[in-house]
């Protein structure tokens, strides 16, 4: 499935910090500017027909980096390397089209994503327009049947001509991906596509998307805040906390031998269905403190059920546990 | 329910459709329903000179002896062209202003946002007293003029309702899929905020009627044209009080009234169907029951029953 | 022991231009003192309509067209408006949906707590201001942040306000409506840890509703599936996930992921929950079911007890 070969995206050392304001008094008292480090440091890999969880509570930074990797929102520093070319923000036209055309979004609400105006054929189509791929009627047609067929809508000229509000969040979330999926992207950023549907059919929506990759090869990065749907659905997975990478590795590793306290809390506390599992559930105290003020040395210090003297001083970086597994705790060898 | 079955369901809107479409009805076929040209000359005896109405002359004669009835009926094309038109060019400005100024924010968006408050600021009539004075008189220039001075509050709404429509995930998806800020402007946040648009012309529409009629009354309008405004202000300007001529005095003024009443009806009840209601997710609607938790008395539906409750 | 919540053939219509929509039909369920009911199902399955109907907050359009809701055996639903006041969040208090974001913005959280509780015409302002510093410590939110604005707090914080408020008045029933969806994993796991506590400390009959079957399986001690506004399957919590009859309340369990065993297999149920306008002459959920049969298309199942508490409504289970 994932081959060892250069990566299809790489992200060195990804940095979004949204400065606050001042005001006027803040500014002549000369005051700091305050910032909210979104992602703050965030490094990985991922290869060709790889699916890479990104796994995290909200103040974790994981749709900031998503939307950067995209290139939608600019980045304060650090690289975004897609196919090997540096994806920025304000690369012009021609440049930034080609990007597009490669990696496509999925987003998360279903009832907000298609414009409720258009068709699903003027939906489905548009990236065809705007990517001038054809101008021959036929062609576009065929080709939004194609797409349609592909994810799932059966049979698709039925859809052509309803409106969002005439589907359901599954099949409007079926059309998003046919959108995304007509220009044959290499690479989809899927931000919680499933959070928002009935768990009757989160399978169906996730089964779909592994299936493009078993027959397409298309790399997938999928955001979440649901461990166990991330179980399920990835080959390896990266937790994240307070913008940063706390562990990352293969997903049966990080799930059946965690070694971050944070992920081990996680873990502890998902609620399974199974009434008759007893569990030491680690119940972090607090709350994940806001990305303006992140904590000195390790962020994660401040609630780490382990933490001792030297991790208010010493900010961690990821190291190998083993070949594939990485964490950043200095309590773990 | 569609747009147009809300709207024929309102009385209010009826009402209005059927005041306009009569006007219209009447502008389009002037000539045929006009029983004079007002534009013909005319030789006039003495007694025609402010007759009062009678069985030739349904609403009498003016004070160079034609026929009000038929200047009624003419003028309602002025007044009703340079009103739409106006209109048109107001719309026009404002929405294109509003769009940019809304999507694109930044520096533009502010200058833009300064012009817009500072025209809100002039007075609109002695503005246009000036222009005209400046460009002269005539058709066009009254149009430029009230379609120029007009769209400042249209380019506030679009704007806001740019604002708030840019931030949805459809916008958001349109340009991850690399579509230029044209095209989302165009194909996806203009029809957002069409009916927004549409309701707000009619409106303005009436403004710019009123607008016209008080040029014209002021002698601004266009000479060689008869629109009621021009109608009052000769009415005035030549005695019609002193005479008592109300016939002449009275149905522009009427006439004036009666489309602009049409229309605000009209335009109000567009605006009461397509005003964005906030639109909560499927997920979270508890604004809604927690009001239901706590006994409030319901929601006055009019002013009077809040008053009559308390 | 008698239930302190005792629900018969509750039957809910929405009306809607002119025909009457079959929201709920015939709903059957209890609760006792101090243990959680968990109204399971997803969208559409008439679980919301269900609980509010319980304080009789239906929206105009909803009718309940029959059946009893006996709290300590009286109907509530044979009780004037007036009647009902004194029941409604004295008796029985319910948490929303997202009730975290209904908080007024421009007053201070312990006030608004405070008018909750004040709505006992007796108490004075200082026994409340005295009950809301109860309130917060139960609930778990630091005395020093109670002053606060609703802005300052976080999500999860916010809820253990509108828990708070809830509790206000001393009620016997707490109702939840998905009281942790769009909370973070910890803060869900907090406030599921917070509501257990209520049950046991305070002995409190707790309702909650929601399609997350990993909560059901953690917090509650009896579970009622809906599908199609009736009863799919009802029964105590180990037997329901452990010996699930009916076949929606199977294929549902099949569809949620377990972290404990992370690359299975994930069911889903093709199709959707009928719409209200064109429900199914016989059983609702017949047009997913795998063993639909022709009986299924034509009568709908009753919900027979199969085992001691275990009732099932599937034409295709033995009794």
């Amino acid at each position: 499935m994932a081959t060892e070969q250069k990566p299809i995206l790489e992200v060195r050392n990804l940095q979004k910090y949204y400065p606050i304001g001042r005001g006027l008094l803040g500014r002549f008292s000369g005051s700091p500017e305050q910032v909210v480090r979104a992602v703050d440091g965030v490094s990985f890999k991922l290869q060709q027909g790889e699916i890479l969880g990104l796994v995290g509570e909200s103040g974790s930074g994981k749709s900031t980096t998503a939307l950067s990797v995209l290139g939608l929102i600019p980045h304060t520093d650090g690289d975004v390397l897609f196919d090997n070319e540096a994806v920025t923000e304000s690369a012009t036209g021609k440049k930034r089209r080609e990007l597009r055309r490669k990696m496509q979004m999925i987003f998360q609400d279903p009832y907000e994503t298609l414009n409720p105006r258009q068709t699903i054929y003027q939906i489905v189509v548009e990236p065809l327009e705007v990517h001038s791929i054809t101008r021959d009627k036929v062609e576009k047609h065929k080709r939004v049947i194609e797409a349609l067929a592909q994810a799932g809508l059966k049979p698709p000229e039925n859809y052509l001509q309803r409106y969002p509000d005439e589907l359901s969040g599954g099949q409007r979330q079926r059309v998003a991906i046919a959108a995304a999926l007509i220009l044959k992207p290499e690479l989809l950023v899927a931000d919680e596509p499933v959070s928002m549907l009935d768990v009757s059919i989160r399978a169906e929506i996730l089964n779909l998307l592994r299936q493009l990759r078993d027959e397409q090869q298309i790399s997938i990065l999928y955001i979440t805040h649901d461990l166990a749907t991330a179980g399920y659905f990835t080959d390896r997975i990266a937790v994240m906390y307070l913008g940063r990478i706390v562990e990352i590795g293969a997903t049966k590793d990080i799930l059946q031998n965690p070694q971050h306290p944070y992920t081990k809390a996680l873990i502890s506390v998902i609620p399974v269905p199974n009434p008759r599992l007893r569990r030491e559930r680690v119940l972090l105290q607090g709350e994940i403190p806001n990305p303006i003020n992140i904590p000195s040395g390790c962020r994660f210090h401040p609630r780490c059920p382990i933490a001792i003297d030297e991790c208010r001083k010493i900010d961690p970086r990821l190291m190998p546990t083993n070949s594939a597994h990485q964490t950043a705790c200095i309590r773990v060898k | 329910m569609t747009v147009a079955q809300e709207f024929f369901r309102k009385p209010q809107a009826i009402l209005g459709s059927a005041m306009l479409a009569l006007v219209l009805i009447i502008a389009v076929f002037a000539p045929l329903l006009a029983p004079y040209d007002p534009y013909e000359r005319l030789r006039v005896q003495p007694d025609d000179l402010f007759a009062p109405p009678d069985a030739e002359h349904f609403l009498g004669r003016d004070d160079a002896g034609k026929d009000v009835w038929s200047q009624l009926i003419y003028g309602a094309r002025v007044s009703l062209l340079v009103g739409f038109a106006a209109s048109l060019v107001s719309m026009g400005i404002g929405t294109a202003v509003g769009l940019i100024s809304g999507y694109y924010g930044g520096t533009v968006g502010n200058l833009l946002m300064r012009l817009v408050d500072f025209l809100m600021v002039v007075p609109d009539l002695p503005l246009m007293l000036v222009v005209i004075a400046v460009w002269g008189r005539g058709l066009l220039n009254i149009i430029l003029v009230i379609g120029l001075l007009g769209w400042t509050y249209t380019a506030r709404i679009v704007r806001s309702q740019t604002l708030s429509i840019k931030e949805r995930q459809f916008i958001l998806r349109s340009k991850s899929i690399g579509a230029s800020n044209a095209r989302i402007i165009l194909r996806h946040v203009l029809p957002q905020v069409m009916p927004l648009i549409v309701a707000q012309t009619v409106l303005d529409i009436s403004a710019s009627i009123l607008a016209e009629s008080s040029l014209s009354f002021l002698g601004l309008g266009d000479p060689n044209l008869i629109s009621w405004g021009s109608m009052l202000n000769f009415a005035l300007d030549r005695g019609a009080v002193s005479r008592q001529a109300w016939w002449f005095l009275l149905p522009p003024g009427f006439a004036i009234l009666w489309v602009t009443l049409a229309l605000i009806l009209v335009g109000n009840s567009l605006e009461q169907i397509v005003n964005p209601r906030i639109k909560s997710h499927h997920l979270f609607d508890a604004r809604r029951m927690v009001s239901l938790i706590i006994p409030l008395p319901p929601a006055p539906q009019s002013l009077k029953e809040s008053q009559d409750n308390s | 022991m008698t239930p302190i919540l005792d629900v018969q053939n509750l039957s809910i219509d929405y009306q809607s231009n002119g025909h009457p929509l079959h929201a709920v039909e015939d709903i059957n369920f209890q609760v006792q003192k101090g243990r959680s009911l968990a109204l399971v199902g997803e969208s559409g399955c008439g679980k919301t309509t269900t609980m509010l109907s319980l304080l009789r907050l239906l929206p105009a359009e909803g009718r309940i067209i029959g059946g009893r809701i006996l709290y300590r055996g009286t109907d509530l639903l044979r009780l004037s408006e007036r009647e009902m006041r004194d029941y409604r969040w004295k008796k029985l208090a319910i948490v929303f949906q997202g009730a975290m974001n209904a908080l007024n913005p421009v007053q201070r959280v312990s006030d608004q707590i405070a008018e909750a509780i004040m709505r006992e015409p007796q108490i004075t302002r200082k026994q409340a201001l005295t009950r809301v510093g109860e309130l917060i410590e139960i609930v778990g939110i630091p005395a020093n942040r109670a002053q606060q604005y609703p802005h300052q707090f976080s999500g999860g914080m916010r809820q253990r306000a509108m828990i708070a408020m809830a509790l206000a008045c001393e009620p016997d029933v707490l109702i939840a409506d998905e009281p942790t969806t769009a909370l973070d994993v910890m803060i869900q796991a907090q406030i599921l840890s917070l509501l257990q506590k209520l049950q046991r400390d305070l002995g409190l009959a707790v309702i909650l509703v929601t399609h997350d079957l990993g909560v059901v399986a953690e917090v509650c001690d009896d579970v009622l599936v809906m599908y199609g506004g009736k009863v799919a399957e009802a029964g105590d919590v180990e037997t329901i996930f452990n010996k699930p009859l009916h076949p929606y309340t199977q294929r549902l369990l099949q569809a949620f992921p377990d972290i404990n065993r992370p690359g299975s297999t994930l069911a889903s149920i093709a199709g959707h929950p009928p719409p209200l306008d064109d429900l199914p002459t016989g059983c609702r959920f017949e047009p997913r079911c795998h063993l639909s049969s022709e009986i299924c298309k034509r009568i709908p199942p009753l919900a027979l007890e199969h085992d001691a508490g275990h009732y099932v409504a599937c034409h295709h289970v033995e009794q």
